[in-house]
């Protein structure tokens, strides 16, 4: 996983996945697409569409009833849409949680959990409960949990759909400079088309269930992206398209 | 019922709330206008007092008023059971020796009832089928009226102390297997994803995640089952009365020599007990579970 630039094959690939539930909902049809290392890649669609089901498969929560997924779970980061954090641990022992579950030393982890919270700016909360965080700090925290691994492929389900615009817009940046610095493949789940153009090198928008791709949009912007890139009128140009095909994906 | 008990009642100390809030003064702590650590004392402590005068009086109304002299048997005024019950030392002694004794089982039943309870419950959350298989009779045997099965207890345990823990016990367990059952059970899914994602063992999940989640609604059955252990001992002293003498027995003995000064003391020095013993564990919940626990909501 550290042999960067040699890697060839993408990162995660889904094979023609479908998948029914039990009760006969069919949440996803014949859905393929996959996700190279250095790309972040996001998936809008329409609510109850099937994108966390999506998630779930690639994450191995859920077998999906069609085809496979190619991809590396040893040290995955995933960042559900709560912060799910345990409130009875302090944002460094929460950070630690998951070397912990995979029995990393003690010095080790703590230096892990230094650089993480570092770098998600929650230096200096070290030693507080969630109970005493605002909604996006404890979203920083599970990611902070998440980079501890530094994991390779990172799948991010609406994290930050619960936090207001401008803590949102802040996040959005953070996450973007862990992606330049830790060069993971980002599969990304949002509604929010903005979000979606500024984050991802990739857009991919999915039909009403039962959940199919049904467009795909290159975002030709590099990185790093300055915050006033969402005024550009390029980017409300491509919005205004993916918005568009959003619209048609809802019939 | 679960739910109501999981928020432990009157738990929380004006001393308590004002810690919760610590973690936002980051200037030097200045004390907030009009509302001084004194005035918060008074808050909490005035209203119990004027209602515990208020009650004394009432209690005084009743016996001087409300009944004729020849009938104030039935209720002595409060002077008198402080006179006879409390401040003559020798039946004084006699009721802290009762107490104790009544203490020591309502301990013992307590502690094997948190051992066994926790342990029940903990074995129910490993799987659904032991659940479905243990609970149904663990509901059966707490519907049983303790007055029903007293000549078996006394058949198979004896009529001395064994058989008063084992009323205390029986009396005390099921808030404890309840309680932390919903606790265990209550974690959050997603958190339950995470563990299951990081390939996390039976062991480790039950360490790390249910245990921990559960501790407030364990904590929050330790003290409802604390009370009961106290009724749970005064009950099996009344029926298995061998050995040293507990309040149980003493109730018995002040009501039949109709000594009502006396059963008066005895039951509020009972009372008083399961009181300390509440509290007791409140301090200990909130000396675990306070620093992290956020009352009345479960969300992260
Ligand atoms: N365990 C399940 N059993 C049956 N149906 C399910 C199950 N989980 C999800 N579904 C159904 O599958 C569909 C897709 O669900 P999913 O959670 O993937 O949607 P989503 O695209 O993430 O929606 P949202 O944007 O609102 O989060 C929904 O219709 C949902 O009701
Ligand atoms: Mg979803």
């Amino acid at each position: 996983m550290t042999d960067s630039g040699v890697n060839v094959a993408p990162t995660v690939s889904f094979n023609s996945i479908s998948m029914v539930f039990p009760d006969g909902t069919e949440a996803l049809r014949d859905v393929s697409f996959s996700v190279d290392k250095g790309e972040f890649v996001t998936v809008v669609g329409p609510s109850g569409c099937g994108k966390s089901t999506l998630l779930k498969i690639a994450s191995g929560l859920l077998h999906p009833s069609g085809g496979t997924v190619d991809i590396d779970r040893e040290k995955l980061g995933y960042v559900f849409q709560d912060a799910t954090l345990l409130q009875w641990r302090t944002v460094r022992q929460n950070v630690e949680l998951l070397a912990e579950l995979h029995s990393v030393d003690k010095d080790e982890r703590a230096r892990m959990s230094t650089d993480a919270i570092e770098l998600v700016g929650l230096k200096g909360f070290e030693d507080h409960y969630p109970k005493s965080l605002s909604g996006g700090m404890k979203m920083r925290v599970s990611l902070a949990r998440s980079l501890t691994l530094q994991p390779p492929v990172f799948l991010f389900d609406e994290p930050f759909g619960a936090v207001d615009e401008i803590t949102r817009e802040h996040l959005n940046e953070e996450t973007l400079a862990l992606f330049q610095r830790e060069g993971f493949a980002g599969l990304f789940i949002t509604h929010s088309i903005s979000e979606a153009v500024f984050m991802s090198t990739r857009v991919l928008v999915m039909s009403a269930r039962p959940g199919r791709i049904v467009a795909e949009y290159e975002v030709p912007f590099g990185y790093p992206r300055q915050p006033d890139l969402r005024f550009d009128p390029e980017f409300a140009k491509l919005s205004g398209q993916i918005s568009a095909s959003l619209r048609g994906a809802h019939s | 019922m679960t739910v109501e008990e999981h928020t432990p009642i009157g738990a929380r100390s004006d001393g308590a709330s004002a810690d919760f809030e610590t973690p936002f003064i980051m200037a030097p702590a200045v004390p907030k206008p009009g509302k001084s650590r004194l005035r918060l004392a008074s808050d909490s402590i005035l209203p119990p007092v004027v209602f515990g005068v208020f009650i004394i009086a009432v209690w005084y109304g009743i016996s001087y008023v409300v009944l004729d002299a020849d009938r104030r048997f039935l209720l002595r005024p409060p002077h008198d059971v402080w006179q006879k019950g409390f401040a003559d030392w020798e039946n004084f002694h006699e009721l802290l020796n009762g107490l104790q004794s009544s203490a020591k089982v309502a301990f013992i039943g307590l502690g094997i009832s948190i051992v066994l309870g926790t342990s029940l419950a903990i074995l129910m959350s490993q799987a659904k089928s032991i659940e479905r298989a243990l609970f149904p009779y663990m509901v059966t045997l707490q519907a049983i009226p303790v007055l029903a099965i007293v000549p078996l207890i006394g058949f198979w345990f004896g009529f001395g102390f064994k058989s008063r823990v084992v009323v205390a016990v029986i009396i005390s367990l099921f808030p404890i297997i309840v309680n932390t059952l919903f606790g265990l059970q209550s974690a959050d899914r997603g958190v339950h994803d995470l563990f299951t994602l990081h390939h996390a063992s039976r062991l480790t999940r039950l360490r790390k995640l249910t245990l921990p989640n559960a501790l407030p609604a364990i904590f929050a059955g330790f003290r409802i089952s604390a009370g009961l252990s106290v009724i749970g001992a005064i009950v099996g002293d009344f029926f298995f009365g061998k050995g040293d003498v507990g309040v149980g027995q003493l109730l018995r003995r002040y009501a039949n020599f109709l000594k009502s000064e006396q059963l008066l003391a005895a039951v509020i020095m009972s009372s008083l007990l399961g009181v300390a013993v509440f509290l007791a564990f409140g301090w200990l919940q909130e000396k675990v579970t306070g620093k992290w626990y956020e009352h009345g909501g479960g969300e992260v």
